[in-house]
């Protein structure tokens, strides 16, 4: 591992000087459990990493049932799910932030680090594109916005240009009758990488008969966490049963776009694709109809 | 536990706190990587990107150019020794290959081969130094299965390796190291005389031991010549055997330290890293520490072979085995000696056969060379005749507990490959297998299946030596030579307790250099608790009787008048008369001084160990993915010194062969580079992965061994692939034929099943 320099600011502006400074050889360091393994591996280098977990923007956590949540990148797993109200409101962030790494991960990783390592299986994209999470960008000039499904360009890339950096993000506050979930397939049942993962949520009519409407997102099946638009349009205004979810389960398998490599073949990913958003949409769809 | 002795006993049979538990819960126990001398340099290994090539030539100036860089070899640099290859002719490793696997001069064999070694003042400046050197390769096809190394006109690895074929040499070059033969019977009469026969072809992945602590080796070279190392070995003579041959010394120049050791499964017996410190060490005049990453240990170390294997059972309705034969293909890798010789042994190991035939295969591939593995060779064979068995069964409708209770081997019965068995506890296992209430429990769910097999391993002894001294107080200091993998020092140490008749924690064992205990031969076959138990067994021997002698002295009596029992010396004649062994030591000094003991052994007799397993599974129609429900281990031990460390014996082998059965292989892409060289995407079984696996110790004493102990460790790992395979079919109707049995392949198996139903 090569030396770099290491700085750690306690305000916003500082930070986006930071990273400025130094464009693309500047990272943000937000709990390190992808950067500092990177860093070692020599998979990537850098001059500078700015550490961002003394920043209060970033680091804020705060839920309001008319705003929604507020989710500052650095905020790492465990306080996601040990936060009561954010627990209650979105239980299908909480599905993939407790099954980010183990104990000791989830006390570092953050949600925003995950989406800026952009890894086509990261666990908790799926979920924030699922619930509409939108991203709030920064540089010393400018803020900008975009939704969750449009930061990931490519394995490993994002939106995000030399000097900007990835503030909070924002998930709207929960619709009545709402339900989300997510699910991953791995060999294992821990430390694994999603071989395949899929977030779903659903809205339900009052009757809990009909989808009002549904947001369908998958993991590690195509270059960058993926919505599959067609999956929640499959769904909409139709009735609450097995063939509407095997519709959506179609339409998901039909977008996938997933690649061989060692952890699972095209055919494999493909099947576990309609499994998992079979499985989500029925979990979600419970979730929806238990509030 | 159900324990059938006990008697007469005090030590032995309990469960004593281990005397490093303390240091080792707290991290205070001191391995290789933890030393620190003063001016150390430390070292980085430059390893082959390619699986197969021809050195064309090796630049180090540029690296040698950078500064904080203080030395870098090459193969040049090892010492010329054809001659003591030659004096040596077969060993039980080949010196020539030995170096050429610790650095490649002509050709590079695997991916992962190490070429050139650097040492610096820092590890960072080691490794940026290796992306310096240039290395000119010749990339060359490579052959990464016995299939492909087998076809006429596949590339070879080595152009004068010929094959020893049944004892006779071949003319042409080949990648096929060997093929021999072991017969009993006529094998054709006793398939003709089956109702039923079953022929099946299975394949088995490399897997690595996956021990926790990757290899590592300090080196010193004095001034004076003498070469000290440290580092984390299974045995230290062993080592320094290798060292002091590929560095062509005499004997006594190379001294090795065996620090605590994080695993070793068999992995720690080939030398690595020690020679190449010590070079390092030399040409720098300072000591070289060299650590491998995980990346390193999975592609320059040793895995266990991937096996294929052709197998052809037959039985006739009474449940009676009439014919069996099979042919055992292993990788040995990058050279010749695989476990496939063990493999074959073992195949039949566990039944009384009249006609049967066994063909082994030493095969090389462009994979690092394969290492021991717990049970090595014996797992793979296991996977076939166990699962074939199975199948056997099903098909005569008979219970497979009951099938190898009619053909279990007893004492008497001959092994297909010769030897003759003393007692041993294969039907006792088996009975006490059917008899567990997990046998008979409810599957309670859909696709859930139950699977047992058994399993068979030798054990062995060997040479091992003891040193024992009465302290004052009472405690005894107990000098061996065992490397303590499994908690091997504890029971060594209650042995010696036991004679002594004084608690485990008095005695206080130390696990010595070369320099301070007499030769140890390596901690494998399962043999510390059997043979330096004996070594310990008899030094306590040598020390009670000079005590008996001393108190004798003290009384003024003939040595006769005096008795020992329970660690209480008394006088015949006046049984009030007596000390105990603390008040006695108390006395040594100023009755005539000191006492040690010692004991030197050559232990034979090892008892061969058998084990029986059952397994509940389920699995999910959907993903294909495999649960192990529940998990019971029976095994014969001959007597459980400490039943913890023989119940985390059993455990550890049968969570290890959990991971053969489920997700661990090497993954190779078309280049043959392995691209799954972590503990991330190299998937050991995690602890939420396993079950509580509970353990019934049989115990039929070994009669060799003063207190009957077998070997222990390794009979455990050779079960499970093929009893989880036997669940797996009786969950979903499916014979995996094929390791591991991951989610995508039974999904596919599912999905082919699927099909041929539609
Ligand atoms: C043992 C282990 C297990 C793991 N298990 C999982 C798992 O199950 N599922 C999974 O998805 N991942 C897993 N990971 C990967 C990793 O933990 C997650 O991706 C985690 O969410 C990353 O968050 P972090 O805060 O540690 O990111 P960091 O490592 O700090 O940063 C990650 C990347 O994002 C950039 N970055 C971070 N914050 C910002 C920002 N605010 N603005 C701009 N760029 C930024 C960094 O520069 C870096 O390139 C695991 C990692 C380990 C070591």
């Amino acid at each position: 591992m090569r030396s770099f320099e290491y700085v750690a600011p306690r305000v916003l502006s500082e930070a986006l000087a930071a990273v400025a400074e130094r464009g693309e050889r500047a990272r943000v360091l937000a709990g390190g459990t992808d950067i500092l393994v990177q860093l070692r591996a020599g998979r990537r280098q850098v001059d500078r990493l700015v550490d961002v977990k003394a920043i209060p923007e970033v680091n804020e956590l705060s839920y309001d049932p008319h705003r929604g949540l507020r989710l500052g990148a650095a905020v790492p797993c465990y306080r996601v799910y040990e936060q009561g109200s954010v627990a209650q409101a979105y239980p299908g962030l909480i599905d993939a932030v407790s099954l980010v790494g183990g104990t000791q991960i989830q006390g570092r990783a953050s949600v925003g680090g995950n989406l800026c390592n952009a890894a086509p299986s990261g666990d908790t994209i799926p979920a924030l594109i699922a619930l509409g999470a939108v991203c709030i960008v920064a540089s010393p000039a400018t803020t900008r916005e975009m939704p969750a499904e449009d930061f990931c360009t490519a394995p490993g890339r994002t939106v995000l240009q030399p000097g900007e950096m990835l503030v909070n993000l924002r998930i709207p506050p929960p619709a009545r009758r709402s339900g989300a979930a997510y699910l991953r397939f791995i060999p294992r049942n821990e430390m694994d990488i999603a071989v395949v993962g899929v977030g779903a949520s659903v809205v339900l009519d009052d009757a809990r008969q009909r989808f009002v409407s549904a947001r369908i997102a998958l993991g590690a099946v195509a270059p960058t966490p993926l919505l599959v638009k067609a999956a929640g349009e499959a769904l909409a205004g139709q009735d609450v049963s097995e063939r509407s979810i095997e519709a959506a389960a179609a339409a998901a398998m039909a977008a996938a776009r997933p690649i061989t490599d060692m952890r699972g073949t095209v055919e494999q990913r493909r099947h576990l694709v309609g499994a998992l958003t079979r499985r989500a949409l029925r979990r979600a769809i419970q979730r929806a109809s238990e509030e | 536990m159900t324990s059938v002795s006990g008697k007469g006993v005090q030590v032995v049979g309990t469960r004593p706190i281990r005397h490093d538990g303390m240091d080792k819960v707290t991290g205070r126990a001191l391995y290789g990587a933890d030393i620190q001398l003063p001016g150390l340099l430390y070292g980085k290994v430059l390893r082959s990107p390619h699986a197969h090539a021809r050195i064309k030539s090796i630049d180090t100036s540029r690296a040698e150019a950078l500064p904080g860089v203080r030395a870098i070899i090459t193969a040049q640099d090892m010492p010329d020794i054809t001659e003591r290859i030659g004096e040596l002719g077969e060993t039980m490793y080949n010196l020539s290959y030995l170096k050429e696997n610790v650095l490649a001069s002509r050709k590079v064999l695997y991916k992962g081969h190490a070429v050139a070694a650097v040492a610096a003042t820092s590890p960072h400046i080691a490794e940026e130094a290796l992306a310096l050197i240039r290395v000119e390769y010749e990339p060359l096809p490579p052959v990464m299965n016995v299939k492909e190394a087998m076809t006429k006109g596949a590339p070879l690895l080595h152009e004068d390796l010929v094959t020893d074929e049944l004892g006779k040499n071949g003319t042409q070059p080949s990648n096929v190291a060997k093929h021999f033969r072991f017969q009993k019977g006529d094998v054709e009469k006793g398939f003709q005389q089956a109702d039923v026969i079953v022929e099946r072809e299975l394949q088995t992945a490399t897997v690595h031991q996956g021990y926790l602590e990757p290899q590592n080796a300090t080196a010193l070279w004095g001034a004076d010549g003498n070469v000290t190392v440290w580092c984390s070995t299974q045995g230290a003579f062993m080592t320094r055997e290798q060292v002091y041959q590929l560095l062509d010394l005499s004997e006594a120049k190379v001294k090795v330290v065996p620090m605590e050791i994080g695993g070793g499964f068999g992995g720690k017996i080939s030398a690595y890293l020690e020679p190449v410190a010590a070079l390092l060490s030399r040409k720098t005049g300072r000591p070289v520490k060299v650590v491998m990453s995980r990346s390193e240990v999975f592609e320059g170390t040793g895995p266990t072979p991937a096996a294929h294997i052709k197998v052809k059972m037959g039985a006739n309705r009474a449940g009676r085995i009439t014919g069996a034969e099979i042919s055992l293909y292993y990788e040995a890798g990058a050279f010749p000696g695989s476990a496939v010789q063990a493999g074959a042994m073992c195949a039949f190991a566990c039944y009384n056969l009249e006609n049967a035939q066994v063909d082994g295969y030493d095969v090389v591939v462009n994979k690092p060379k394969s290492a021991a593995y717990r049970a090595p060779g014996a797992t793979q064979a296991a996977l076939a005749v166990e699962t074939v068995i199975d199948e056997l069964c099903e098909r005569i409708g008979m219970d497979p507990l009951e099938f190898r209770l009619v053909n279990g081997v007893k004492e008497g019965d001959r092994r297909v490959d010769g030897p003759a068995y003393r007692r041993i506890g294969y039907l006792e296992v088996v009975k006490a297998t059917r008899e567990h209430p997990h046998y008979s429990a409810p599957l309670g769910g859909p696709n859930r299946g139950r699977g047992v097999a058994t399993g068979f391993w030798f054990n062995a002894g060997g040479p091992s030596s003891c040193y024992l001294s009465v302290n004052a107080d009472g405690t005894v200091g107990m000098v061996e030579g065992s490397t303590d993998i499994g908690g091997s020092r504890v029971a060594v140490a209650m042995q010696a307790a036991e004679v002594l008749g004084i608690p485990a924690e008095a005695v206080k064992p130390v696990v010595a250099d070369t320099d301070s205990v007499g030769y140890t031969s390596v901690t494998g076959g399962s043999s510390v608790a059997f043979k330096t138990g004996l070594a310990a067994y008899e030094a306590a021997q040598d020390v009670k009787r000079q005590m008996v002698e001393r108190a004798a002295r003290i009384w003024e009596k003939p040595v006769e008048e005096v008795e020992s029992a329970n660690g209480v010396f008394h006088l015949k004649s006046d049984p009030e008369l007596k000390m105990t062994f603390k008040d006695l030591a108390a006395r040594l000094l100023t009755t005539g001084g000191p006492i040690t003991g010692r004991a030197s052994v050559n232990a034979r007799g090892a008892g061969p160990g058998f084990a029986a397993h059952i397994v509940d599974v389920e699995v999910d129609p959907e993903t294909g993915k495999t649960q192990v429900l529940r998990y019971t281990t029976v095994q014969d031990v001959g007597r459980a010194i400490h039943p913890s460390y023989v119940e985390g014996q059993m455990q550890g082998g049968a969570a290890q062969g959990v991971g053969w059965a489920l997700n661990e292989e090497y993954v190779y892409n078309k280049q043959g580079d392995m691209t799954n060289s972590t503990f991330l995407d190299y998937r050991m079984p995690t602890s939420l992965d396993l079950p509580m696996i509970d353990t019934v110790i049989v115990e039929v004493p070994n009669p060799t061994h003063p207190y009957g102990v077998r070997g222990v460790g390794e009979v455990p790992i050779v079960p499970p692939p093929a009893a989880i395979a036997n669940a797996i079919y009786g969950a979903i109707g499916i014979r995996m034929t094929t390791l591991p049995m991951s989610p995508g392949k039974v999904l596919e198996a599912l999905q082919a099943k699927g099909k041929r139903q539609r």
